[in-house]
This record gives structure tokens, C-alpha cells and sequence, in this order.
């Protein structure tokens, strides 16, 4: 067993894991945020899609040892007060069916948006075709991204 | 009843409005219940040891080394299920499964045993240390040569089974068909396969089931789209063991799509329940993807024969299709009863002719079992395809623009009800409209003259179309039930003291957005706002009993039965309303939310006030309370119908289709949510996408699945689905109670056979007649460089 000390939304945690626990396993299992979901074994689908130190990341895709120290934010994270601007595009624009690749969705986009505040439809396209959605065709995710590109870029304004 | 509903003001978000959906606040916020986010206190979890081969003996199971592991609890195998005779379970098309085998295993990455531990990481050591002897056999694999007289008769266990046939099923006349067939000018021919596919929804399968000994009550949450059919399907199959239906419980929580592949009862559930009530405690079984890839439900997997008689102006005269089913080891197809073939006789289309013969033979082979729907309502996708595949190679063999030859064959607007060669009584329909409004958007006649170019200059553009008829909302008592379940559904409606309402259904959205949709039917009928009306489906315990979300069924039945149960209510407000207003019934009017009495519109009452009246004020004699329910028993099916228009540009170097542009013109009758619509549009387009180009599960000869995981099973991703266009017409339903449809398999039916037709249309000239999906880029550049065009 292996102690590791992980910040997850703000807040630090210390737990004892053994060696090969996926970090998918310890935020749904350990840490009890069951935002983050499992929707392959291989890396192709992109519903296990976090943040750590802000990049995206597919949390079955690393060990939980490897997080140790490190700052994670998942979909549980993501709204203040109200919503992230991008939980509300994708509510706005019905980004979502079945809701089970969209936290993997959402914090895809995240990482998107904070290199590319304004991205194109081929741009944002590209930057989710790590992430399967089978409900909704992609259209309205992309266009749930550009709302929340030009909602955020509003706000950046703005302050 | 219908397209001239009264549209409600914003504030209610009856029918037509695009009311954002009320299910997703948690859905953005990581807070949707799915199967794997239920956790009980002292849950144990539950591994599939699967075999790698596809036909074997087994010879030994040895648990000894996982029994040793510290936390496995228990190795359970076919031997363990038989002494309670539950090792083999029926299948819903009644034809029977192993939960685990005894002695046989008859396709890769079947169950071979399960094993309990105490965490997830044990058991999946546990299921490496299962040691499995087997003597490989070899097995059945093309469904061509499972009728050979030298192959292995797969279903020994059935007494007197002496080949691997399964069913024989025919609809229509051979006789004038073949009749037909003889005396026509021109009659085109083509083997089409529709390839075996799988649904992968984001979400795999999985259960909790959680028996409690001292009740003796069996609670099992489950990743079903039918959860009271299970409950009693388990009751049935489980009575011996002492599972008694007032004591099962199903619950289906948030789930992760299902497109028909949670209809069906997987092994690995039972096992878990079995295990939960021997054990007594909670046992969790989540498959993983490759399991749910290799060893769940597949569609399709059709090889037709089609054959179409025409003059040779162009005049469609018959239709004959010969198909070959490969079913897998068991008929594990989810579709009505009486219908072992499903809907596929709806494959005459949207075209009028007299005659028509279809037949088919379903077989075993050594490969899973299945035949769902992927989000197709019981083998549309394969009716569909077949006839809008030749509809245009007919068009292509007598030399006439395929919109031309669709528009002088179709059944007119005025025909309806018409009834089709196969026996259907189509609703409504108005084809020539939707046609010529999908061609209008995409500029038809500019993209041909494009096309003329291009073709000149040696570039491969092609227009595709495709104007499928949908058979959806089973349907009608007299012929539709599943296992003898009539299949009708349901609607309760509560409305509380205070005007708000709660209402539950016998569907379950799989995110198709029921707890917005279903909230706006009641709101236009009864005025109460959408938002106030909290939906719950899915809770065998409090829900009415219905059969469950699959075959775009849930807005023909369980919206229709929405519908009558709010306007028992209404004729209930109405006397309260008269009551209060001391007027009679026939002084008053309606508008939704409101009775006014006639010529005196200040007289009124509000929904709000007569719903507390019920509860404080209400009529001597009458029954107290504000509640109604209602079994819907549709009288027809429905059949929702569209023109979609897709361009290919194919690249000669390499071979890659590109989908340049695709509009979408649907008709699904009345429509509740333009929003949540247009969604299921897009969503199956790119489920319609998928087959036509990437998916496609393939076996080796000896029946080792070759593309058994999301690393070469090609799920479309954003880059690969186009920017969809939709459009609609609207052309309610005679016999819905609001005139609505159904649409969310429609553009999984049509898309297909538009994408193929416009990838043909690019290589027609240079003889290419058909492709079989999946339209890959190296079979595209195979033909390039037999037709001596690759670059």
C-alpha cells in the first residue's frame, strides 16, 4: 500500500492505495465522486476525462499512485455558486442525452477552452474525438463548446 | 385530434416548445444515478471467467486457486446453477440460453463462471486463477454452411434437433410475386448484407441485485430498458427458488443509452441474482466493454436476396427478398412474439405496388446471440435498406434520376390509411412532400450539374437518397406481446393538493428525455406547467406496468396513455370547476390551465384552484383526490417516415468516403419538443453513419472475434460525424391521440442506405451497382484499383 496525498476540487486528500488501484477507481470508489464515469477499458471513450494540474487527462489511463501531489478537478468541481459556463452550454444547446459521456465531455472541453478560448467547429471537433458520445451526433456538443467559448470570453471582458 | 392543438404560453411548455430538459441539471453536475454509482453497504462484486473458444467441450473447472485467494467468497459454475435448474433460462423469443454451461461452450467470451469476492481487483484476480480445461471443437461460423449436411448440429441439447435451422418465416404472395417476377420488362438483383453490429452504448450492462433473507424480497437495480417485463420474467423462471413477484423489486436507474441492447436478459444478471440470494448480500456484476462488445446482444447480421420487377419505364411492379439470419447460438432477438422476423416486412417502403414475397430462415452458428435493435425497431434498418438500396440500383439500371423514379412510385397522400403488399396499414404519410423538401434545402438540381463536372474532371462526388417508411409504437394487443405480455404501456398521474403533479410511466428513458417530454404532453393537457410536473420512470414498486422504452415506442403508448389519463382528469376538473363555478358542465370552456364559464370569461377557475378543491372542497358523491391512470392500448402502429439527401466526396488515394453534407427531413407526426427532436436526429444519424462506413463486428473462421474492443470496433467520434442538417414536415397520426409518431430510430433506418446509395452513385459510372456496408476506405480502394482509378 501506497500513501498518497491528492487535491480533488479543492479540497486535499490522504489515502492509502495499493499499486495498481486506477485513479478512475479511487475518485469513484475511494473519494466517492461518481461524476466520472467508466465507459471502456482501452482509453477510447473519454468518459473518465478529469483535470489534473488543469490539462485533461483519462483518469483509466493512470495509476493513483501517479496523482499523488498533484491537483485534480472533476465534474463535481466544475460549478461555483451556478454553473460552470460550460455545464450551461451543454444544457442550453442540448449537448446531452443519456448524460453518460458528458462530465468526460465537459471537462474535455475545459481543457480546450483554457488554450483555445475561441475555437472553430473543426477545432473543437478534433478536440473531443478523443471522447464517444453515441446519443447525440456530436452537433449539439460542439455547439454547447461554442457557447460556452463565447459566454467565457464574455466574461473575460467583462472583468 | 392534432395539428391543431392550442399552443400554451411559455409559462405551461405544453406541445411544440423547446423546453429545456428538466433531467439535466444532474447530468452536468455529476450527479446522474447510473448502475455503477449504487454502492450498498457490504456489497461484494462479481467476475465472468469467458471462454476463448468458440465451440469447446469443457472438460474440468478447477476454483481451487481462486477459492484460495483471500476475499473470493465463492466460484460459481453451470454445475452450481443446475442443482436449482437454473442453468439454462428462456430467451424472449423463447428459444433457450445458458446462464452457465455444463458441459458446452458455444461462442467466444461466453460465461463460463462467475466468481464473488469482496472487491473488484479480487475478483478479477479471482477469474485468472480459475483454471478451465476445454476441448476445442470446430465450430459453425458462416451462416452459409450452417445447413450443410456435414455440419455439427450445435443445439444437441434440444431433443431431436438434427440441423442448426432455426425458424422459417414468409409474409405476402409467392405465388403472384413470382408471377410477377416472370412477366416484367426489368428485374434487378442484389445480395445485400447487413452486417452485424453492436450498440455500444457509453454505459456496458451491469446489476446490484440485493436480496434481503429476513423479507425474502429480491431488490435488483438493473441496467434494463423493460424493467417490469423483467420483473416478471423473473418471477416466472425464478418461482421455484421461492422469487415471488410481490417481493422482486426491479429498479432501473439513470441509464447510459441502451438502443435496444438492455432489453434482453443477460447471463451475468441472473448469475448475480443467484449469487445475492444464496449469499444474501448485495453482489454487484459491471461488465467492461470488451465483454459487452464480445458477449452482448448484436444486431443485424442479415444476408438478403432482393429483387426488384419494374416496367421498364420505370414503374416498380414487385419486390422479393430471400433472407439468411444469423442468430448466434440461441434466438436471442428482442421482438414481438409473433414476430420472429420483426418488422422487416415493412420492406415494401414508401412505394406503391400490389405484390410482394418475403421469406427467411434464421440459423445457429458459434457466435453470441442477439439480434436487438441498435436503435432500430425489430429489423426496420434491414427492410429499409434493402429497398432503398434498389430503388436506386433499379433507378441506375433503367437510366433515371433516383429522386425522379422515388417520386413517380410513391404512395400519394391521398392513399392513406393504405395497406401495404406485406399486410401494414400505413397511417399517414405525405412523401412526395418531405422529398422534395430535402432536395429544395440541398439544392438537388445544382449538386447534380456539381456532380456532372466533377466527373468529367475524374473527381468522385456522389448524391445519395433515401425515403424510408418507419414501423414504430408496438403496438396493438391483438398482435403484439413479448413472451404473452400485451404490449401496451402506461400513465399515472398524481396531482398534489397544491396543483403540482407527479407522474409515473412503464417506459424508461435512456436518454431520450421522458422527464421533459412526458411533462409536456400533461402540461398542454391539463395546463399545469411542465415544470411542475415531476416524471419517474423505471421503479417497478411505484410505477404502473408498462413494457418498457425500445422500438420508438414511448410517445406512441405510454405518451398516448399520458394523454387519456390527464383528460380523465380533465373531465374530473371540469365538474369541480362547474361545482365551484355553480354552472353547469356544459357552460364551460377550456383553455389549458384554465374553465371559464361561456360568454363570461372572468367565471373561471384554474387548474390549481379546482386540484385543490378536489382535495377541500369537492363535490358530495364525487371521489375525493386528483389521480387517473391509464393502459394504452394502441390501435395501429405507427409509421413515422422521411427524404434524407446525403453527398459523398470519395478521395481516389486513399479511398475515404467523406460526408460532405447530409439533411434530414422527418416527419414523426405532432411533435412535443423541436429540441429534443432535432437531438434524437442527430444522434441517430450518427448511429446510422456508424454501420455505413466503420462498425462492423468480424469473426475469424474459427469464430475468434477480431475487433473485440473500442481499439478496432470503430465508434464514429466528432471528426467522423458530419455537421448534421435536419428539417421536418408535420403530418399527425390519425389514431394518436395527439397525432405524434415516435422518431428516435428513424434516422438510424434512413441514414444507411442514403450514405451507401450516394457512395454507389460516385462509382456508378464506372459499373459499380453495390457495396455492402460497412463502406470501409479499403474496400473503396479495392474497387478504385480494380476499376483502374486509384490514385
Amino acid at each position: 500500500m501506497h500513501s498518497i496525498t491528492v487535491t480533488v476540487n479543492g479540497q486535499a486528500y490522504t489515502k492509502e492505495v495499493e499499486a495498481r488501484l486506477l485513479l478512475v477507481h479511487f475518485i469513484r470508489d475511494v473519494l466517492a465522486l461518481t461524476g466520472t464515469h467508466i465507459g471502456c477499458d482501452t482509453s477510447n471513450c473519454g468518459a473518465c476525462t478529469i483535470l489534473i494540474n488543469g490539462r485533461s487527462v483519462k483518469s483509466c489511463t493512470q495509476f493513483a499512485v501517479q496523482a499523488d501531489g498533484k491537483e485534480i478537478t472533476t465534474v463535481e468541481g466544475m460549478a461555483g455558486e451556478a454553473l460552470h459556463p460550460i455545464q450551461e452550454g451543454f444544457k442550453e444547446e442540448h449537448g446531452l442525452q443519456c448524460g453518460f459521456c458528458t462530465p468526460g465531455m465537459i471537462m474535455r472541453a475545459s481543457d480546450l477552452l483554457s488554450k483555445n478560448p475561441n475555437p472553430s467547429e473543426e477545432e473543437i471537433r478534433w478536440a473531443i474525438s478523443g471522447n464517444l458520445c453515441r446519443c447525440t451526433g456530436y452537433n449539439n456538443i460542439v455547439k454547447a463548446i461554442k457557447y460556452a467559448a463565447s459566454k467565457m470570453t464574455e466574461e473575460v471582458v467583462e472583468s | 385530434m392534432s395539428e391543431n392543438y392550442i399552443k400554451t404560453p411559455k409559462e405551461i411548455c405544453g406541445l411544440g416548445h423547446r423546453m429545456k430538459r428538466k433531467e439535466d441539471a444532474r447530468f452536468i453536475q455529476g450527479k446522474g444515478r447510473y448502475i455503477d454509482d449504487i454502492v450498498l453497504p457490504g456489497t461484494l462484486y462479481m467476475d465472468i471467467v469467458r471462454s476463448p473458444y468458440a465451440y469447446a467441450k469443457i472438460l474440468s473447472i478447477n476454483s481451487e486457486k481462486a477459492l484460495a485467494i483471500p476475499g473470493v467468497l465463492a466460484v460459481i459454475t453451470g454445475k452450481d446453477l443446475e442443482a436449482y435448474n437454473l442453468h439454462w433460462m428462456p430467451t424472449l423469443m423463447s428459444d433457450t440460453q445458458m446462464v452457465l454451461p455444463t458441459d458446452t461452450v458455444m461462442y467466444q467470451a461466453q460465461e463460463v463462471a462467475a466468481v464473488i469476492a469482496t472487491d473488484k481487483y479480487i475478483a478479477a484476480d479471482a477469474v485468472l486463477a480459475v483454471d478451465v480445461e476445454y476441448e476445442p471443437m470446430k465450430p459453425v461460423i458462416d451462416p452459409h454452411k450452417a445447413l450443410d449436411a456435414d455440419a455439427p448440429v450445435l443445439r444437441s441439447d434440444k431433443e431431436g434437433k438434427t440441423d442448426n435451422h432455426i425458424w422459417h418465416w414468409e409474409a405476402g404472395d409467392r405465388t403472384a410475386t413470382d408471377t410477377a417476377f416472370a412477366n416484367a420488362e426489368v428485374v434487378v438483383k442484389e445480395q445485400i448484407y447487413t452486417p452485424r453490429i453492436h450498440v455500444v452504448s457509453i454505459e456496458t450492462c451491469g446489476c446490484v441485485a440485493d436480496f434481503d433473507k429476513v423479507e425474502g424480497k429480491l431488490t435488483l437495480y438493473m441496467t434494463t430498458q423493460a424493467p417490469h417485463a423483467i420483473r416478471t420474467v423473473l418471477a416466472l423462471v425464478a418461482g421455484h427458488v421461492g422469487l415471488s413477484e410481490e417481493k422482486i423489486r426491479v429498479i432501473s436507474p439513470d441509464i447510459g443509452g441502451g438502443f435496444g441492447g438492455k432489453v434482453p436478459v443477460y447471463p451475468g444478471y441472473v448469475i448475480a441474482t443467484a449469487a445475492s440470494v444464496l449469499i444474501g448480500k448485495p453482489v454487484k456484476w459491471i461488465e467492461d466493454r470488451m465483454e459487452n462488445l464480445q458477449a452482448d446482444s448484436f444486431a443485424r447480421d442479415y444476408h438478403m436476396t432482393c429483387e426488384l420487377a419494374a416496367t421498364k419505364e420505370g414503374k416498380i411492379q414487385a419486390l422479393r427478398i430471400k433472407t439468411l439470419a444469423d442468430h448466434g447460438y440461441t434466438d436471442a432477438a428482442a421482438n414481438p412474439s409473433k414476430f420472429p422476423a420483426g418488422m422487416f416486412s415493412i420492406c415494401t417502403g414508401s412505394y406503391d405496388y400490389d405484390t410482394a414475397f418475403t421469406e427467411m430462415d434464421a440459423v445457429y452458428t458459434n457466435k453470441p446471440p442477439g439480434g436487438v435493435a441498435y436503435r432500430c425497431s425489430f429489423r426496420v434498418t434491414e427492410a429499409v435498406h434493402a429497398i432503398e438500396r434498389m430503388v436506386d440500383r433499379l433507378a441506375q439500371e433503367i437510366g433515371k434520376d433516383p429522386a425522379q423514379l422515388r417520386f413517380e412510385n410513391f404512395i400519394n397522400k391521398d392513399q392513406f390509411p393504405y395497406q401495404s403488399a406485406l399486410g401494414w396499414e400505413y397511417d399517414s404519410g405525405d412523401y412526395h412532400q418531405a422529398l422534395e423538401k430535402a432536395m429544395e434545402i440541398i439544392s438537388y438540381d445544382e449538386l447534380r450539374k456539381e456532380q456532372a463536372e466533377k466527373r468529367a474532371n475524374g473527381e468522385l462526388m456522389g448524391i445519395g437518397i433515401s425515403s424510408f417508411t418507419e414501423i414504430v409504437g408496438a403496438g396493438p394487443s391483438k398482435h403484439f406481446d413479448i413472451l404473452g405480455i400485451k404490449m401496451f404501456d402506461s400513465a399515472e398521474i398524481r396531482v398534489h393538493p397544491t396543483g403540482k403533479a407527479i407522474a409515473r410511466f412503464g417506459t424508461k428513458s435512456q436518454g431520450q428525455g421522458h422527464e421533459t417530454t412526458y411533462a409536456q404532453i400533461i402540461a398542454q393537457e391539463l395546463g399545469i406547467p411542465a415544470e411542475h410536473i415531476q416524471v419517474e420512470e423505471g421503479d417497478t414498486d411505484t410505477a404502473p406496468y408498462g413494457l418498457g422504452t425500445y422500438a420508438s415506442r414511448s410517445t406512441p403508448t405510454a405518451g398516448a396513455a399520458a394523454v387519456i389519463a390527464a383528460r380523465k382528469l380533465r373531465d374530473k376538473a371540469k365538474k369541480i370547476a362547474a361545482h365551484l363555478l355553480e354552472v353547469s358542465e356544459e357552460d364551460l370552456e377550456w383553455e389549458p390551465g384554465k374553465f371559464s364559464v361561456k360568454g363570461a370569461p372572468d367565471k373561471a377557475k384554474t387548474i390549481q384552484e379546482i386540484v385543490f378543491a378536489a382535495y377541500t372542497n369537492h363535490p358530495q358523491g364525487m371521489e375525493a383526490g386528483f389521480e387517473a391512470v391509464h393502459y394504452y392500448d394502441p390501435p395501429n402502429l405507427t409509421f413515422p417516415f422521411g427524404s434524407y439527401i446525403c453527398v459523398v466526396d470519395i478521395d481516389k488515394g486513399t479511398g475515404q468516403v467523406k460526408v460532405r453534407r447530409f439533411i434530414a427531413v422527418d416527419d414523426c407526426g405532432t411533435i412535443i419538443n423541436p429540441m429534443v427532436v432535432e437531438g434524437q436526429i442527430h444522434g441517430g444519424l450518427t448511429q446510422g453513419l456508424a454501420p455505413a462506413l466503420y462498425e462492423e463486428l468480424i469473426y475469424d473462421e474459427d469464430g475468434n472475434i477480431l475487433n473485440g474492443s473500442l481499439m478496432d470496433y470503430l465508434v464514429p467520434t466528432a471528426v467522423e460525424s458530419p455537421s448534421w442538417e435536419t428539417a421536418h414536415t408535420v403530418t399527425p397520426s390519425p389514431h394518436h391521440p395527439i397525432g405524434a409518431k415516435g422518431v428516435g430510430e428513424s434516422p438510424t433506418v434512413g441514414a444507411p442506405p442514403a450514405i451507401a446509395n450516394a457512395v454507389v452513385d460516385a462509382l456508378s459510372h464506372l459499373g459499380v451497382t453495390h457495396i455492402d456496408i460497412p463502406i470501409t476506405a479499403t474496400k473503396v480502394w479495392e474497387i478504385l484499383r480494380e476499376k483502374g482509378v486509384a490514385e
